[in-house]
């Protein structure tokens, strides 16, 4: 079986979850190539000079220095074409899902998105994650993308790649969309990614003025705060401090939720952290079905007792 | 302006799930269903649009078995101005492929400046229906759309990327853009707009006309998912709970 592992580059770095990708690809077996595209494809190569892979494949051309939709569902077909893999894998990736589709009608692939496990078949999570669903291609070849944490970078596979650099055909016709220089609406300075202990805030936190205890909580054990959407939305927190499929993906030794329910688009983001302890009123919350210690019990009561408990 | 907006009926998220016999599905005749809510912000937004040029029209596209008529009627209500509804026999049809191959086809005779979907459907969740018809029908795509500028034959659109960051592009007209929700608060239908959508015209087409026949990828069995993980639960009173977080804090994950 030949896979071909579509990079993505974060900003200068191999995306964590397309080294989540290769790990699942490695252990899907068979022979593991890569592709990366764009100004800093020759870096992302460097990056993954020490990892079983059979080979990686630099494509830079003007038209795609920076992602652009139109150019890489043209090169990734371009790709698919000259090397002819069984199965094409990326990270769900919010920039996956804005051009893998693309691919999928071009080749005629099916793309089955947002794989959570390889085990038994392709199981993707249905019906806002009540339900798995198992689904199978009737083609011979198929487009994967696994969510994040469905496989753990930790786990790839050592040993040494080579790179080479491959010519594609693109042109005015072809990309058609000109973008502009991507911009952050609050910047930050918070390093949530390799945080080891977060503090994470949802609604259940009920007012903007009592995000003083959280913060509080946090000093108290020396972690960084982070938020789901709702608080992010309601302005109570900068952008750059929401966790979820919208905001950053974490996986810190302690993820302590502060009222978060569990919504899908926020467990995405922090189902990876080691342990997971949640405070919520609600003891049917989703957040507690993912987590190893569920306080059951009023965050607004419970988290200012435990911060001068800790501070003594 | 002509704007084609695509919706799909989901079972609403308090529905009960029961499973089908066979385990192929859901039992149908069990679940309560609602518009998909991400399709809300993707019909406000085309309304938005339509009434910030002053002229245009919006059409709203679903597939689906004649239950379907109920979310085409809301967005009718709403301020659509037109529906066109594929309709499907029994089973719902989840490869992606085929349910873009049969939007593509009804959708290309209409020549829409405009294509929007929603962020993704709480069913199945395969969050690509809009842009594989986008590359089917050759028009520009974007997803995650959080803002649109229409400029004169060109649409400029502020795109969410991840972590906080964002991104303007400008594509040529048509496009296909797949709207991020959130984005706008979608309107409630009113009296009015229920009582004028009896008269809207909802042309009918048949689905299996014009999917095709292949599938190319299918939902073989769906389940409960089994946890694996070991929770502790802990509801004593307050005093009593700080104080075994506390030790869980020092003994468990040595983090204090």
């Amino acid at each position: 079986m030949n896979i071909l592992i579509v990079l993505e580059d974060n900003r200068g770095t191999c995306h964590r979850m397309s080294k989540e990708a290769i790990a699942g690809a490695q252990q899907m077996g068979g022979t593991v190539t890569a592709l990366a595209i764009g100004e800093n494809a020759t870096t992302l190569a460097n990056e993954l000079a020490c990892v079983d892979l059979a080979d990686v494949i630099t494509v830079d051309h003007e038209l795609v220095s920076s992602y652009n939709a139109d150019g890489y569902s043209s090169v990734v077909s371009q790709a698919i074409e000259s090397m002819n893999p069984d199965v094409i894998v990326a990270g769900h990736t919010y920039q996956t899902r804005d051009y893998m589709p693309r691919v999928s009608a071009k080749m005629n692939m099916p793309f089955i998105p947002d794989i959570v496990s390889i085990e038994d078949g392709y199981v993707k999570q249905v019906l806002n994650a009540k339900l798995n669903a198992t689904i199978s291609s009737q083609s011979s070849k198929v487009i994967l993308s696994f969510q994040s944490a469905a496989f753990s970078d930790e786990n790839m596979v050592a040993g040494s790649s080579t790179s080479r650099a491959m010519d594609v055909q693109l042109d005015d016709a072809i990309v058609r969309s000109a973008s502009e220089a991507p911009f952050q609406e609050a910047a930050g300075e918070v390093d949530l990614e390799s945080a080891e202990l977060i503090v994470s805030v949802g609604r259940g936190i009920e007012k903007g003025e009592n995000l003083s205890m959280a913060m509080d909580l946090a000093e108290a054990l020396g972690a960084e705060v982070s938020a789901s959407r709702p608080v992010v939305d309601a302005g109570w927190l900068p952008s750059f401090r929401q966790v979820g499929s919208s905001g950053q993906t974490v996986s810190p030794k302690l993820y302590f939720a502060l009222g978060i329910s569990g919504a899908i688009q926020h467990v995405v983001g922090m189902k990876g952290s080691k342990n997971i302890l949640a405070i919520n009123k609600d003891p049917e919350a989703p957040i507690f079905e993912i987590a190893d210690y569920a306080v059951v019990g009023d965050v607004l009561e419970i988290v200012p007792k435990l911060t001068e408990t800790l501070k003594g | 302006m002509k704007i084609a907006v695509l919706v799909k009926q989901v079972p609403g998220s308090e529905s009960s799930l029961p499973l089908s016999s066979d385990q192929s599905w859901i039992e149908e005749g069990q679940v309560t269903y609602v518009m998909n809510p991400p399709d809300n912000f993707a019909i406000e937004e085309a309304l938005l649009l339509k009434e910030k040029q002053g002229d245009g029209e919006v059409v709203i596209v679903s597939m689906g078995p004649d239950r379907v008529q109920k979310v085409i009627k809301e967005g009718l209500a709403k301020g659509g101005d037109r529906a066109i509804h594929l309709v499907e026999s029994d089973k719902i049809e989840t490869d992606p492929l085929s349910l873009a191959t049969a939007f593509a086809s009804v959708l290309n005779e209409e020549n829409f400046d405009l294509i929007f979907t929603g962020l993704q459907s709480d069913d199945t969740g395969m969050g690509q229906t809009g842009v594989l018809i986008g590359e089917m029908l050759g028009m520009s795509t974007a997803t995650l759309v959080m803002e649109t500028d229409v400029q004169s034959d060109a649409i400029r659109v502020k795109r969410e990327l991840e972590s906080g960051w964002f991104q303007w592009v400008s594509l040529p007209l048509p496009a296909s853009l797949s709207i991020q929700s959130g984005l706008n608060t979608p309107r409630y239908p009113s009296l009015k707009g229920i009582m004028g959508a009896k008269k809207k015209e909802i042309k009918k087409v048949s689905a299996a006309d014009v999917m095709g026949d292949s599938r190319l990828q299918t939902i073989d069995k769906v389940f409960v998912p089994q946890t694996t993980k070991q929770t502790e639960v802990i509801d004593g009173d307050a005093d009593a709970t700080v104080s075994r977080i506390v030790e869980i804090l020092k003994s468990d994950l040595k983090v204090l």
